[in-house]
């Protein structure tokens, strides 16, 4: 875990010095890959919830969306920066993939919304579980609509400038990959950890009182 | 056939408590057409039509929104959802009902919502209007589904938008695409998709909504 940590940190970096707007590239482009499978998981997870009735299943869940809410608006700020960098400005609808992390990101902030207002139980795990199934369906849709939409809101589309991917780049970006992948998965154990240490505390102190 | 029989019965049930309360329809009916004249004010001169189509859907969707805030009302106010979970029914055909009865409040809505745009602001051809009916069918079934998630929590008037409004994105394209776009059949065609994919879904997800355990 401590690898993956240091791999996430300082390999990536290190070999990114093909051009500065490129280099986030190695950032942003996991980051966004992370984010949904997270998302998947989530959802997985909520569809086991559902199908198996096991309590254990909603925390993971709700721990994965809770990673992919995370590393996704870490995409939008990422690949604003980039589009800033590259592009000139700071936000364009252009760009499918930010637009359809923008929905997402609205949908998955509700996610929490809805689970907030809920009070704690197995009526809360399977909303949220219906919700979270609603949110990986709506990932290929809203993509399709977004490349859609494009169509009336902007005729033109944008095509990107810059070279293929060369072996050493490939090389680095799989790294990146790896890395963030990893420092993913390092959270996820993480956060699911100390929740569950949470909610035996908060057990065990009912049983106390 | 029950499951048709029960589906009619609960379709029934929320059009009669609608005929006798008149609480829902009217505020649609007047909410819509105060939109499309505030729209009206909110156009500048000379903006051309695809604006006013855009505005036609926003005016649809927070419609919509209105009516789906009071669907599940009077079930909460007087206990009845415990009562109807706990009927010798499928749960589904609470939804499929729920969906129906709240399609009906939305189609008489835009009976007159439609005619006030042509009149104020622009024509729809045939492909707008199909594509109005398929987003109005994705509009329910998800929304219903919704309705039934926010009407659990605390502050549901709150919720709903916020749960419904990012699953509607994907509508509006489809319903302002159609309504533009000179090829609009493939903005039909994912208006069904959508349709299909959230409808089995709603359908199948229903019942672990209103049941405890």
């Amino acid at each position: 875990m401590g690898l993956a940590l240091l791999m996430a940190l300082f390999v990536a970096p290190e070999d990114a010095d093909q051009g500065v707007s490129q280099r986030i590239f190695y950032i942003h482009v996991p980051i966004a890959l992370t984010a949904y499978y997270c998302f998947g998981l989530g959802a997985w997870k909520a569809l086991r919830l559902l199908w198996r009735g096991e309590e254990r299943y909603d925390l993971e869940s709700y721990v994965a969306i809770h990673q992919g809410t995370i590393f996704g608006a870490l995409t939008l700020i990422t690949g604003s920066i980039w589009a800033k960098a590259s592009w000139g400005v700071w936000w364009t609808w252009d760009s499918n993939q930010l637009v359809l992390f923008l929905t997402l990101f609205l949908f998955y902030c509700a996610y929490f919304m809805l689970r907030f207002s809920l009070p704690e139980g197995p009526r809360r795990a399977r909303s949220s579980a219906v919700y979270a199934l609603f949110g990986v369906a709506l990932i290929p849709v809203s993509f399709l609509a977004i490349r859609l939409a494009e169509d009336f809101i902007h005729p033109t589309t944008f095509t990107r400038e810059g070279p293929q991917m060369t072996g050493t780049m490939f090389a680095t970006f799989c790294v990146a990959w790896a890395a963030v992948t990893l420092l993913a998965y390092v959270l996820y154990r993480v956060e699911l950890a100390g929740k569950r240490a949470d909610r035996d505390l908060r057990e065990l102190r009912e049983l106390l009182s | 056939m029950t499951y048709l029989s029960d589906v009619a019965a609960l379709t029934r049930k929320d059009l009669r408590v609608e005929l006798r309360a008149r609480d829902t329809l009217p505020a649609m009916l007047l909410f819509v057409l105060s939109t499309l004249v505030v729209f009206h004010f909110a156009l500048p001169e000379g903006t051309g039509e695809s604006a006013a189509y855009g505005l036609l859907w926003v005016a649809i969707v927070f419609t919509a929104l209105l009516g789906l805030a009071r669907a599940w009302v009077p079930e909460h106010e007087h206990g009845v959802l415990d009562s109807l979970v706990l009927a010798p029914c499928d749960r589904s055909a609470i939804w499929l009902g729920k969906t129906l009865a709240t399609l009906v409040f939305l189609l008489a809505a835009q009976a007159v919502a439609l005619p006030a745009f042509v009149l104020f602001f622009a024509p729809l051809d045939a492909t707008a209007l199909a594509g109005v009916l398929l987003a109005d069918l994705g509009i329910c079934a998800v929304g219903s589904l919704v309705a039934a998630l926010a009407a659990a929590g605390r502050a549901r008037e709150l919720l709903l938008p916020l749960l419904f409004l990012p699953l509607a994105i994907p509508l509006v394209v489809g319903g302002v695409g159609a309504a533009i776009s000179p090829d609009g059949g493939r903005y039909l065609l994912l208006l069904a998709l959508y349709d299909a994919i959230f409808a089995v879904l709603s359908w199948a997800s229903f019942e672990y909504v209103v049941t405890e355990s």
